[in-house]
C-alpha cells in the first residue's frame, strides 16, 4: 500500500562491480535490479546504503552525474555497515535511497572559474564526482589543479583513472603525494598541506577540500597563507546520520543539518557555525 | 523535619573549605521552588550561604558523583552523606571506583525524605511554598487561602518508610548523633509479589514495565551502575538498544540490570525515586536482596568496605542450584 | 459554540467513540494522568496535565518503518505501513496543542514523514483550557494562551458545564455528531473564565520568565558561555527530559532481526545520550556539557533560527517535574538570559 511517498523507504540496488582500490577501500558499482541508475544526482550529493539487519549509512556518490548508467561508491572499511559491504559478493542486493544534501555549486559559483581540488585519503571519493563532472564540461571551467595525497602509493584511490585519464587532459594538472618515501615511488613525498604551500597556487581560483579533519585544518591554513579568502574555499562535513532528511536530529550543528544543508559548505559559512563538527 | 539545621552543615563545610582541608563541597542546591533540588559542587563559602540547602527534599544520593568529581584533581572533596548514602559510598569503594583519600565524608543524620509526588497527590499542582515544621509540612498553594498541613508520615517516600538503617557505615565526621540499623518491613511488598501466581506476577510486571520509556534515568542515577560503557549503549555488545522492539525486550533491560547489580545493590532506592513513569524498580532489586539473605545468610551490600558479595564468593555451605526452585515450588 | 452539563461527558465520549478511537486523560493505577483509550468506565481525571504529552499518539516511542526479507543475494522490501485509524484526543492543553505545531514543522516539512502525517490527518484534537495551572507552567513565556487552547475544538470547563467551540471543519463535523447532547452557547459565556485564567497565569511563579537573550542569531553569544559547565554538572545524561518533552523529536533507526526477516523500526532518541553522534571514527560531542548544551541551544536558538523565531519549547513544565536532578530549561534560561 502506498499512501504517501516515504523518503525512508529505500529502493533495491544490485552491486554489479567491485573494484579493490586500496587495502581498505573498495569501489562498488550499483544499479537497480533492471539495470538502470537508481536516481539522478548532482556532484557532491550522497546516498543512504543499507544492508537490512546490519544497518544503514550515508556515503557520497563517487561517480559523476554525467554517468547515466550506474552509480559508484568508494567506501573505506571502518564500521559495521562498511565491513559488511567489503565482504559482499557480486550480484548482492542492497538498499539505496537518496540523493541527499546540497551539491557543489558547479553550475553557479564554479562556473567559468579555475578550480583547485585538494584531497586526502578516501576524501577523494566525493571529489571524484565533481572532478569528472568538470572534466566532462571542460569548457565551462578554467584551469583545473588536483592535489591528492595518501599514506602510501597503495592507498591512493582511483590511481589508474588519475594517471591514465585525468593527468592526460588538457589544462588539468595532477599533483600526487604520499606521506613517506617508498621504493617504487618517484613522485612527491610529504603531507598535503605542505605540498599545497610548496606549489604556491595563485589565488585566482576556487579551492575544494576533502579529507581527514586534520588535513582540512592545516590545508585551510595553507590556503589562507597563499591569500585565499574563506569564500573561495569549499569543503564537506561528515557527521553521524540516520534519516538523511533533516529530521532525526543527529547531524545538527548550529541551525544547520549536515544531511540537508551540507555536506558541502563554503568555509565562510562554516565559520559561522558553532565549533562542533 | 530534619533535626540538623542547614546552618550547621554550611558552617562545617565553610570551615573545612576555608582551612583548605577540602577543595570543594558536594551538596544540594536550592531550585526554583522549595522541592526541586540539584546536586551541586560548591567552591566558596558565599556559594554555600546563597544556595546550599538541607531539607526534606535532599533525597539525591551524592555518592556516585564522587566517581567523576574525584578524577584528575588533587585535594579532597567534602561530601554530605545520609545513612543510606554511606552504603553506596562503601560499595563504590569496594569496587575501586574512586580513591577514599579524595573524599571527606560528613555524615548527616536523616529523618526521612519527603516524596513530592505524594504531596501533590494531596495538594494537587500549584504549590507556591513549603514550610517545614516539627511533624508537619505546611504547603501553600496558588489555589488555597490557607496552607495545607500534612503530617510527615503521609508523604515520606516509600524507601524512607521502610528505612533499613539510620546508622552511617562510614564517615570522617559525624554531625549530631548516629542512629541504629533498623528492623524494616522492606520485604513486605516483595512477599506480596512472591505470593502471586506466575500469571499474576507476569501481569504485574508487564503492567509496570510496559510504561518504561527507556530514559535510562534508573541506570544513570544508580551508584551500582558505574560501567564506563553500559552494554545497552555499546553497539559492539550485540544487545545495544534504546527502545524495546517488542514486549519481551521491554523486560529485558530492567531484568538484566537487576541481575547486574544483584549482590551490589545497597537498596538506596534512587532508581524508583527518579523514574518518571513511577515504576517500582526497587522491588526487583529487593527480591534479589531477599533471596540472597535467605540463601546465603543476611548480607547488606556496602556495610563494610571490601566485603565480598555471596554471589562472587564460594563456600562449601553454599545453597545448591536447584534449591531455589524447590523452595519456590513447595 | 455549544455547551452541556458535566454529567453528560461520559455520554458524549461514548458517542465520539462510536466512530473513532478516543483518548482522554485518565488516572492510571498510580493515580497519574495518562492519555488512555476510552472504553466504558474510563473516567476523565481532573489532573492539571498528563505525565507525557500526546506526542506518542503521533510519533510513538517505537514504530515499525518497513520490513525486509532476504534470501541468497535478493532483498525484498515490504511496506508495512497501514492507514491510521481515525482517532480523537480529548483534553489536550494549550502547550501540547502548540507542541504539535512544532512537531509539524519537522515532520511535515519536505520530504514529509508519512508515518506522522498519516496520524496527523486521522487525529482530531480537542483541547481543554487550563483551570489550575501548575507552579511549573510557563507557557505564556512562549506566547501561548492557555485560555485559548485552539486545535480542532477548544473546550472550557466552567463550574458544571463544558463549552465546546469548533475551530476547524473537522471540529464542526464532530460537534454535529454530539448535537443531541448539547445546547447552543454564546462565546460571551466563556469570557469570564478566559479572564480568570489570564489573571491566574500572571500569578504563577515563572510568569516573568522571558525569552530575551535567546532566539535567532544568538548562537555565537551563547555557545561559548562558561555557565554551561556548571549548568550541566549534575546532569546524569539520561533521556528523561527528552522523552517527557512534547517537542523533542530526535529519533534513531534500527534494524531488528526477527529470525524470520528484518524489521526496520525507529525509536525516540536523545541528544543527551553519549552515542547519539558517535561515528566509527569519532564523536563531535564527546562531553556531557556539549550534549547538554546542544539540547537547550536547539530549543532556544537553532530551532527559532530555522522557524521564523518559533521557540522549540512550549513551557509545559514536564522537564521541571521529571528531571532526576531538577535541572531544566527554566534554570538554563535564568542563568544565561539574565532573567530574574
Amino acid at each position: 500500500m502506498n499512501i504517501y511517498e516515504e523518503a525512508l523507504i529505500p529502493k533495491i540496488g544490485v552491486v554489479t562491480d567491485i573494484r579493490i582500490d586500496t587495502p581498505d577501500i573498495k569501489t562498488f558499482r550499483v544499479v537497480t535490479p533492471d539495470g538502470k541508475k537508481a536516481f539522478e544526482h548532482q556532484p557532491g550529493q550522497c546516498a543512504m546504503l543499507s544492508i537490512p539487519g546490519v544497518g544503514e549509512a550515508m556515503f557520497s556518490i563517487t561517480s559523476s552525474p554525467t554517468n547515466k548508467d550506474f552509480m559508484e561508491f568508494s567506501i573505506k572499511k571502518c564500521g559495521c555497515v562498511t565491513e559488511w559491504l567489503h565482504s559482499l559478493e557480486l550480484g548482492q542486493e542492497i538498499t539505496i535511497r537518496g540523493p541527499y544534501g546540497k551539491p557543489f555549486p558547479v553550475d553557479t559559483d564554479f562556473s567559468g572559474k579555475s578550480l583547485l581540488f585538494i584531497a586526502g585519503g578516501v576524501g577523494l571519493a566525493p571529489l571524484r564526482s565533481v572532478i569528472n563532472y568538470c572534466r566532462h564540461y571542460r569548457d565551462r571551467y578554467g584551469k583545473i589543479d588536483i592535489v591528492y595525497g595518501s599514506r602510501s602509493k597503495e592507498d591512493l584511490l582511483d590511481y589508474k583513472e588519475i594517471v591514465e585519464e585525468w593527468a592526460n587532459d588538457n589544462g588539468v594538472n595532477v599533483y600526487l603525494t604520499i606521506d613517506n618515501p617508498q621504493k617504487e615511488w618517484d613522485g612527491h613525498v610529504g603531507f598535503v598541506p605542505n605540498y599545497v604551500k610548496e606549489l604556491n597556487f595563485d589565488r585566482d581560483k576556487i579551492a575544494v577540500l576533502c579529507g581527514p579533519p586534520i588535513m582540512i585544518k592545516f590545508t585551510l591554513d595553507a590556503l589562507q597563507a597563499l591569500g585565499f579568502d574563506k569564500k573561495q574555499i569549499y569543503t564537506t562535513l561528515e557527521l553521524r546520520m540516520k534519516c538523511g532528511i533533516g529530521k532525526c536530529g543527529r547531524c545538527n550543528v548550529g541551525a544547520k543539518y549536515v544531511c540537508k544543508d551540507g555536506p558541502v559548505f563554503r568555509c565562510d559559512e562554516l565559520s559561522e557555525l558553532p565549533d562542533e563538527y | 523535619m530534619q533535626k540538623i539545621s542547614r546552618d550547621k552543615l554550611i558552617k562545617k563545610a565553610s570551615n573545612l573549605l576555608n582551612s583548605g582541608i577540602v577543595r570543594c563541597v558536594l551538596g544540594w542546591k536550592r531550585g526554583e521552588f522549595d522541592y526541586d533540588i540539584t546536586p551541586n559542587v560548591f567552591t566558596t563559602e558565599k556559594e554555600l550561604i546563597d544556595d546550599f540547602v538541607w531539607n526534606d527534599f535532599c533525597g539525591a544520593n551524592l555518592s556516585k558523583y564522587l566517581v567523576s568529581k574525584t578524577q584528575g584533581v588533587d585535594g579532597k572533596i567534602l561530601v554530605f552523606l545520609k545513612p543510606c548514602d554511606t552504603y553506596s559510598f562503601n560499595q563504590l569503594l569496594t569496587e575501586h571506583r574512586f580513591d577514599r583519600e579524595r573524599a571527606y565524608v560528613i555524615a548527616v543524620p536523616c529523618e526521612g525524605m519527603a516524596d513530592i509526588n505524594k504531596i501533590k497527590q494531596i495538594t494537587n499542582e500549584g504549590i507556591s511554598s513549603i514550610e517545614f515544621n516539627e511533624d508537619t509540612l505546611s504547603i501553600s498553594t496558588l489555589y488555597n487561602e490557607e496552607p495545607i498541613k500534612i503530617a510527615y508520615d503521609r508523604v515520606l517516600s516509600e524507601r524512607c518508610l521502610n528505612c533499613k538503617s539510620k546508622k552511617h557505615v562510614v564517615y570522617d565526621e559525624l554531625l549530631g548523633d548516629d542512629g541504629e540499623i533498623l528492623e524494616s518491613n522492606r520485604f513486605d511488598e516483595v512477599e506480596k509479589i512472591e505470593k502471586m501466581s506466575s500469571e499474576e506476577r507476569f501481569e504485574f510486571w508487564q503492567g509496570e514495565l510496559s510504561r518504561c520509556i527507556r530514559c535510562n534515568a534508573c541506570r544513570d542515577v544508580c551508584p551500582a551502575c558505574t560501567c564506563e560503557k553500559c552494554v545497552f549503549d555499546n553497539p559492539e555488545s550485540g544487545v545495544e538498544n534504546k527502545a524495546s522492539a517488542n514486549s519481551f525486550e521491554e523486560k529485558l533491560f530492567h531484568i538484566i540490570r537487576a541481575y547486574h547489580v544483584a549482590g551490589r545493590c545497597t537498596d538506596c532506592g534512587e532508581c524508583s525515586r527518579v523514574c518518571p513513569q513511577n515504576i517500582p524498580l526497587h522491588l526487583l532489586n529487593r527480591k534479589f536482596i531477599k533471596d540472597i539473605n535467605e540463601f546465603y545468610g543476611e548480607f547488606q551490600a556496602g556495610e563494610k568496605i571490601g566485603m565480598r558479595s555471596p554471589l562472587i564468593d564460594y563456600t562449601t555451605d553454599d545453597i545448591e542450584p536447584n534449591e531455589a526452585v524447590n523452595r519456590r515450588d513447595s | 459554540m455549544v455547551k452541556f452539563s458535566c454529567e453528560k461527558i461520559d455520554l458524549v465520549f461514548a458517542e465520539i467513540a462510536k466512530t473513532a478511537a478516543l483518548y482522554i486523560p485518565s488516572n492510571d493505577k498510580n493515580n497519574k494522568a495518562v492519555f488512555t483509550k476510552w472504553q466504558k468506565g474510563t473516567k476523565l481525571c481532573d489532573s492539571h496535565n498528563t505525565q507525557i504529552g500526546p506526542k506518542d499518539l503521533f510519533f510513538p516511542q517505537t514504530e515499525d518503518l518497513m520490513a525486509f526479507k532476504a534470501s541468497n543475494k535478493k532483498i525484498e522490501i515490504i511496506d508495512t505501513r497501514k492507514e491510521s485509524e481515525d482517532f480523537v484526543i480529548f483534553g489536550v492543553r494549550a502547550c501540547d496543542v502548540k507542541s504539535l505545531e512544532i512537531l509539524d514543522r519537522v515532520f511535515l516539512s519536505e520530504p514529509r514523514d508519512s508515518y506522522y502525517a498519516m496520524r496527523r490527518e486521522h487525529g482530531i484534537i480537542i483541547s481543554l483550557a487550563c483551570t489550575r495551572p501548575s507552579e511549573a507552567c510557563f507557557c505564556t513565556t512562549f506566547g501561548i494562551a492557555p485560555s485559548e487552547p485552539g486545535a480542532d475544538i477548544s473546550v472550557w470547563k466552567i463550574n458544571n458545564e463544558f463549552f465546546w467551540q469548533a475551530n476547524t471543519k473537522r471540529g464542526e463535523e464532530l460537534l454535529l455528531k454530539i448535537e443531541h447532547f448539547t445546547t447552543p452557547a454564546e462565546p460571551s459565556e466563556v469570557e469570564g473564565e478566559k479572564q480568570r485564567i489570564s489573571v491566574l497565569m500572571k500569578r504563577l511563579p515563572l510568569a516573568n520568565l522571558s525569552t530575551n537573550g535567546f532566539g535567532k542569531g544568538k548562537t555565537n553569544e551563547l555557545f561559548e558561555r562558561e555557565e554551561w559547565a556548571k549548568l550541566s554538572e549534575a546532569c546524569l545524561g539520561c533521556g528523561t527530559c527528552t522523552f517527557v518533552c512534547p517537542t523533542c523529536q530526535c529519533y534513531d533507526i534500527k534494524d531488528f532481526n526477527t529470525g524470520n526477516g528484518v524489521i526496520r523500526y525507529r525509536c525516540w532518541d536523545s541528544c543527551m545520550y553519549s552515542d547519539f553522534t558517535k561515528m566509527a571514527h569519532g564523536n563531535n560531542r564527546n562531553t556531557r556539557k556539549e550534549r547538554f548544551r546542544q539540547r537547550f541551544m536547539h530549543k532556544l536558538v537553532y530551532f527559532p533560527e530555522n522557524n521564523n523565531g518559533l521557540f522549540g519549547c512550549v513551557g509545559c513544565g514536564r522537564c521541571i517535574s521529571k528531571c532526576p536532578v531538577s535541572m531544566n530549561i527554566v534554570k538554563v534560561m535564568k542563568k544565561l538570559g539574565g532573567n530574574v
